[in-house]
């Protein structure tokens, strides 16, 4: 490298550098849109102020902002937190393999491209916040990740939980029903040898726990180590959250029955007939995420699907959220589809939580996103119009306080119409898996 | 006498059940929507006999005693699905609900899609209760010519009391996507030249159909010499451009009238597309963008509308969930992405008619056309707007 070229590296970094930490300590004022703070009543002409990646203030236009503050005008606009996806396939990542059907050691995160240009697929759609999942076709199909679609190079930059001590960077993966049913090899015939499986695993579980409660510290006494029951006994013990695949209505209540005896703490995933039995999920207090589909049908536990799913949940009491499970639904109409619960009987002000701050509270990370509250990250979306419109476009979204997708930037909004290679055939979808 | 009294309570009987009992309605809208010129304000569409009867203003057409009164805040035509497989596959995807595709062979266009529609399927419902008074449904897309489409609407137990056209379309697909049937071409140039040998051969069997009297009746041959005489329309399953491309060669080196279905690559030959003539059944709005259709565009209606070229929305065809899609969910993202909103009411009602040849009797709302009537309680395409009522046939329908 000659001397020129060597300085003008350093400027180049330092002229990047700067400009990067400004973004991040200068204060931003977001002026005049209509404020969606989930956490509150819709505020007209609102202020949003963001520093250092962290929401500083939410208010009226009367809200006090600091001196230094880059104003931005959204005059017009909507702006509400980032969406929060529970159930999600982006990534290109992989979990448990056919040699068995519980994968309780195996993480989807070993196997996720950062840089997959799926993620923008999601940012597109507002989506800030997402749970990758392994697929369904297994019992336990492996650890989840909870990642929040920044820019990055690793999976370790994407991590929204980050529990060193454990090993715990999401949930876990269940699903019960057709899928896992396979009737060969390492897999059930019945639902009921299923839920036999499954049960016999977590007593497995509990006995590793009770070895390691009874070393009391001793290692010389301790268990050998086991990557499998270590996942588990994280379950038992409710420092991980399994995420159960389940659709007919007695599916729903085997995964609930499941988790009260084992005492673990569950989120029902897809739901399709939880209008059968929503008051039996409410009561059960178990949070439900459901899935929008445009057609009942396409398989035997999805017959009896209805999109009043969001509506019966509401009106049980229950906390309910929305998921894409990208590649079934994309996650470019995210909004869209809390929309057709608004369609079929949902308060507009529950379908609004049940994209963002009841998702966060599914995954534990409603501390940090999920609202437009001081304190938390500043992760928010920048809308055309109503959320809830056909009409409304995602416009920006930005992550951390740093926007992280324009729509005004051709080399993002393909992201959002498609078009000539943009997707290189990364969709996701369990029947491509042959699930 | 006796036998002459029970005929007649079964005359009054079938008269006044659902399937045969023609009311007498005025539909009346905020806004109505004709198709056939501006939309009006305050209007009022009449229905007797299962035809409309007038159509115009509220203070302009007075309704007479004895009709039953609906409101809506929107009423429009009842939507026309240009492509679909509902009635052939079923909501369950259970082999025995799936009659779509054939897979003991590549090429069966003989197979014909009245003698395995079921006309009770729920999702032909789905499509009712959404709006879809018509579809044009069938054989699907996975073998190089999979059988033979059909118009029905979306009403009657029966394949008789709901079909419209029985055989209109042969279904082909071209590219990468054909299924494993026993004789399955190994490369894209192999199910071509399939496709040649078996359209070379239908020409001659047209040629002695028309000028020997003794030729031998075959049906598949039959099928293929009426593509060739232009009594059937090839649909013609296809995504990439040098795919479309050649779906083109055949076309003029055969000559038979077709339509492009899918074609996710389409908007990277609008010219090409706009000088061949040919009609676009558009993939839904919302496909998913993978394998041959990875470079489908949730802006290719508009693009296809603004460069003038026909197309029609389809629901298409799905292998898991969604079972089925939906046209007017369809056409509300297309508009969202750029598409002309009054266009897409058009589209999905007398261009997709006349695209199917059955602008005479469905497709818009006009004195002497079938009464397919769709009531709404706000703007058609908004997410949260629902359909109130459906009418097909001058017939309120109940579920």
């Amino acid at each position: 490298m000659t001397k020129l070229s060597y300085y003008f590296s350093v400027l180049m970094l330092l002229v990047l550098s700067s400009t990067q930490l400004a973004a991040q300590s200068n204060p931003l004022v977001f002026k005049g849109a209509k404020i969606i703070p989930i956490s509150g009543d819709p505020i007209e002409n609102g202020v949003l102020v963001v520093q250092n990646g962290k929401i500083l203030a939410v208010g009226d236009a009367n809200t006090r902002t600091p001196r230094n503050a880059t104003v931005v005008d959204v005059s017009g606009k909507v702006l509400m937190p980032g969406l929060v996806d529970t159930h999600s396939h982006l990534g290109e990542g992989d979990g448990g393999d056919r040699s068995s059907a519980l994968h309780p050691d195996v993480r989807i995160m070993d196997t996720i491209n950062p840089r997959s240009d799926t993620f923008k697929k999601a940012l597109a759609g507002g989506i800030t916040s997402v749970n990758i999942m392994p697929g369904s076709g297994h019992l336990m199909s492996g650890q989840t990740v909870y990642l929040k679609l920044k820019k990055a190079n690793t999976i370790e930059e994407m991590l929204l939980v980050v529990d060193e001590e454990n090993n715990i960077y999401g949930g876990m993966k269940m699903a019960n029903g057709t899928n896992p049913i396979k009737g060969s090899g390492a897999f059930p015939g019945t639902r009921a040898r299923s839920a036999a499986m499954v049960r016999d695993l977590f007593v497995k579980a509990q006995n590793y726990q009770a070895k390691i409660k009874a070393a009391n510290g001793d290692k010389s006494k301790m268990p050998p180590r086991d990557l499998q029951m270590e996942a588990l006994v994280q379950i038992l013990e409710g420092k991980r959250v399994v995420h159960n695949h389940t659709h007919r209505h007695d599916d729903i209540l085997t995964a609930i029955r499941l988790s009260q005896e084992f005492g673990y703490r569950v989120v029902l995933q897809h739901v399709s007939e939880a209008y059968k039995v929503a008051d039996e999920i409410a009561a059960a207090g178990v949070p439900a995420s459901i899935i929008t589909l445009d057609s009942f049908g396409g398989k035997l536990e999805a017959m009896d699907f209805s999109n009043v799913n969001g509506a019966a949940l509401e009106e049980a009491g229950a906390l309910v959220g929305f998921h894409t499970d990208d590649g079934i639904t994309d996650s470019r109409l995210f909004l869209r589809s809390a929309a057709m619960g608004v369609r079929d009987g949902m308060s507009r002000e529950k379908a609004l939580e049940a994209l963002t701050i009841a998702n966060a509270k599914m995954m534990d990370i409603d501390d940090r996103v999920g609202t437009l509250e001081k304190g938390k990250d500043a992760d928010f979306i920048i809308l055309s119009g109503d959320p809830f419109s056909v009409y409304t476009l995602v416009e920006e979204t930005w992550i951390e306080g740093l926007k992280v997708w324009d729509r005004d930037n051709p080399e993002d909004r393909k992201f959002a119409t498609g078009g000539e290679d943009t997707f290189r055939g990364n969709i996701h979808t369990h029947h491509t898996e042959g699930e | 006498m006796k036998t002459l009294r029970i005929t007649f309570l079964l005359v009054l009987f079938a008269a006044f059940s659902s399937s045969a009992y023609a009311q007498r309605i005025a539909v009346k809208g905020d806004t109505v929507y004709t198709s056939a010129g501006n939309p009006i304000v305050k209007g009022v569409v009449l229905v007797k006999d299962g035809k409309i009867e007038r159509v115009g203003t509220q203070s302009s057409v007075r309704i007479p005693s004895g009709y039953e009164v609906m409101e809506a805040k929107v009423v429009t035509p009842g939507f026309i699905d240009v492509h679909s497989v509902v009635g052939l596959a079923g909501h369950m995807s259970q082999p025995h609900d799936q009659d779509q595709l054939e897979t003991s062979s590549a090429i069966q266009p003989e197979l014909r899609a009245i003698d395995a529609y079921n006309a009770r399927e729920e999702l032909v419902g789905h499509l009712r209760r959404l709006g879809v008074t018509t579809v044009h449904t069938g054989h699907g897309p996975g073998a190089l010519m999979s059988g033979q489409t059909m118009i029905v609407k979306t009403t009657g137990e029966t394949v008789e009391e709901a079909v419209v056209t029985p055989s209109k379309m042969i279904a082909f697909t071209m590219g990468s996507m054909i299924s494993g049937a026993i004789n399955k071409p190994g490369t894209r140039s192999k199910g071509v030249a399939m496709i040649r040998q078996e359209l070379v051969k239908a020409q001659a069997y047209a040629e002695k159909r028309k000028n020997d009297d003794s030729y031998t009746k075959n049906i598949r041959m039959e099928a293929l010499a009426d593509l060739l005489d232009g009594k059937l329309t090839a649909m013609v399953t296809v995504h990439k451009a040098n795919d479309i491309m050649t779906a083109l060669r055949l076309q003029k080196e055969f000559d038979f009238p077709m339509v492009l279905d899918g074609a996710a690559d389409v908007h990277l030959i609008l010219d090409e597309i706009k000088d061949a003539g040919v009609t676009v059944f558009v993939h839904p709005t919302m496909i998913r963008p993978s394998r041959d259709a990875q470079n489908a565009s949730m802006e290719t209606a508009g693009m296809l509308h603004r460069a003038g070229i026909p197309f029609g929305f389809q629901s298409g065809f799905e292998p898991y969930v969604p079972k089925t899609r939906v046209v007017l969910f369809e056409a509300g993202v297309a508009v969202a992405n750029g598409l002309d909103r009054s266009a897409a009411m058009e589209i999905l009602t007398i261009e997709a008619a006349k695209i199917l040849d059955i602008e005479e009797r469905v497709g818009s709302l006009e004195k002497g056309k079938d009464a397919d009537i769709v009531l709404f309680n706000g703007d058609p395409f908004e997410y949260t707007t629902n359909v109130t009522g459906v009418i097909i046939n001058g017939k309120v329908q109940t579920n």
